[in-house]
């Protein structure tokens, strides 16, 4: 049985990677972690057939998406669907292109020269990347949260209210009524209530990015976009966002950036997997966490790179 | 075995050291039953009495993995193929401390039949079906040492057989004692190595079981055939998959002339 013990790992060499002129551009960077990373030229990956079945209706339908920062493809030909009123998370390793891909979902990238997208994005039928939207309306519709806590100036009543202000005119019971609808949705409520006129840069980390998500949402936003909202939270705060978004779900799609991979496989339904600029493989998350497709996609998930 | 390494050199020594625990134990329960056996052919006491002694290890083995294997999860969180991995050492674990247990009954036995004297029917049966349950404990840890869902299938089936072969064996043993009831006691003691060496091979079968649970990733506890023969493909799939990633890279190093930066 000596033999049997003796023979129990075989270790293949990962760590000679591709040097053809045509894997150049794709050549990650010299360090040495990163030299073991799969080469993207050979990488398999889903194609559009292998979309997981039974996903309910696509509320985002992203097709043939790429994206450059100037001459640089940060997104290779992206095909996704984002179904409605579920949470979608982006996981892959850092410049694989999900934030990017985040902030084409609400045009935030018309802000700074040099980037275009090219390809359509259907929210609800309508291609958002058209050059007759209203991108300010584009983004109450489609509201964001940063990973930094970004809360304005202004009291926490200002806060919630300056989006709402900006599209909609309410009385000043309708604002108020809305103002506490979305406070209570993201769970600030019970702890601001008698605060309201106190700055929002007063309140705590947690309670500023959920006071961010209460702005976000008083718009009556269709889509939420996350982009690592828990990273600068401590573990309580984290925790109770997370239970915010599974609350949020009920109402809203929601796509989450995250690094954190374990938080994507609490929170969410479904999982992409991305990997300098494609697309490597989506599933449902309960099966992408058991038993991934693509090898790539075990490889980072089992902290094998990445 | 995954040929990849992880990032982190400590958890692949971890996830090294519970396959390697796991490994030894199941030698270790595996010379059981050969001690066990060969104490009861030769009518061998001390053997016996060695074998009785030597469970106190196989005990401990299961808590030293048992321990291991939870911190391995708390520290770790081993996601997709690594934690079918883990949970499957963790299930395994348990019939290799029940096959040390049927070999310390065999040993018991052992040692009734030398003080009893020699029974004078049986000792083939029990010669047969122990190299059977012996090969197939064998394959079964060969087969999660390789990562080789085949082998598994195939003690899988294998288990079948020894069943049969058990049930033959009892048939003609209780023939025997309505022949001549005065043989019943030694007989009787006959029947229970029988027992032990079939609750064996059901521990093989456990523990191939999990091989293609943990290569595959699909529970085939409890199927028929046909679902066991899908799993097995995919597990090969799998496995083809990630040799093929693995020879790819390899084997394109040698274009253009462009400077390594090992």
């Amino acid at each position: 049985m000596n033999d049997v013990i003796s023979k129990t790992r075989s270790t293949a060499d990962s760590n000679n990677f591709d040097t053809s002129t045509a894997s150049l551009l794709n050549r990650p960077m010299a360090t040495t972690t990163q030299l073991s990373q799969p080469d993207a030229t050979n990488l398999t990956k889903q194609t559009q057939h292998d979309i997981p079945k039974d996903m309910p209706a696509a509320k985002m339908q992203i097709r043939d998406l790429s994206f450059y920062y100037g001459d640089f493809q940060a997104l290779k030909n992206i095909n996704i669907d984002i179904p409605d009123k579920k949470v979608t998370a982006f996981i892959g390793p850092s410049g694989c292109g999900k934030s990017t891909l985040l902030r084409t979902f609400n045009r935030m990238y018309d802000l700074y020269p040099g980037m275009r997208a090219e390809g359509s994005i259907n929210l609800d039928g309508k291609n958002i990347l058209g050059k007759d939207i209203d991108v300010n309306l584009l983004r109450a519709q489609v509201g964001m949260v940063f990973q930094k806590p970004t809360p304005f100036p202004m009291s926490i009543y200002d806060n919630v209210a300056f989006g709402v202000r900006l599209y909609e005119r309410l009385s000043k019971a309708e604002l108020d009524h809305r103002v506490e609808w979305a406070l209570k949705k993201s769970a600030l409520w019970p702890e601001v209530k008698d605060k309201l006129k106190a700055s929002g840069l007063s309140l705590s980390g947690g309670q500023q990015q959920r006071l961010c998500i209460a702005r976000s949402v008083a718009t009556k936003p269709e889509v939420l976009l996350l982009d690592e909202p828990t990273s600068a939270l401590d573990p309580i705060s984290t925790g109770a966002i997370e239970d915010l978004i599974e609350d949020l779900k009920n109402d809203y799609t929601i796509a989450i950036v995250t690094h954190n991979m374990q938080q994507a496989a609490r929170v969410s339904d479904y999982t992409v997997y991305m990997y300098l600029g494609d697309m490597v493989e989506m599933g449902e998350t309960d099966q992408i966490f058991t038993t991934p497709t693509q090898k790539a996609t075990e490889d980072y998930i089992t902290g094998r790179y990445g | 075995m995954q040929s990849d390494k992880h990032i982190s050199k400590s958890f692949d020594q971890d996830l090294d050291e519970a396959i390697r625990l796991f490994l030894v134990m199941g030698d270790h329960a595996a010379s059981q039953v050969a001690k066990a056996i060969h104490a009861l052919i030769d009518k061998d006491d001390t053997l016996a009495q060695e074998v009785i002694e030597m469970d106190f290890d196989i005990n401990r083995q299961e808590v030293e993995l048992d321990e291991h294997i939870l911190l391995l999860v708390a520290k770790r969180q081993p996601a997709a193929g690594d934690l079918r991995l883990v949970m499957s050492i963790s299930k395994g674990v348990v019939d290799l401390e029940r096959i040390g247990d049927e070999a310390v009954k065999i040993a018991k036995m052992a040692n009734k039949l030398a003080a009893q004297g020699k029974s004078a029917y049986g000792y083939a049966e029990v010669q047969h079906l122990s190299n059977q349950v012996r090969l197939m404990l064998h394959n079964a840890l060969e087969a999660f040492s390789q990562s080789n869902a085949e082998q598994a299938f195939e003690v899988m089936r294998n288990d079948d057989v020894v069943n049969e072969e058990y049930q033959s064996a009892m048939r003609a043993l209780m023939t025997y004692i309505m022949e001549d009831a005065r043989h019943v006691s030694k007989v009787i003691n006959i029947v229970w190595v029988l027992r032990a060496l079939e609750r064996i091979g059901d521990h093989a079968q456990n523990i191939a079981e999990l091989v293609i649970n943990y290569i595959s990733g699909q529970d085939v506890r409890h199927s028929d055939y046909a679902l066991v023969e899908k799993a097995v493909q995919e597990a090969n799939d799998r496995m083809a998959a990630r040799h093929d990633g693995a020879m790819s890279e390899n084997m394109s190093t040698t274009d253009a002339g462009l400077p390594d930066t090992d």
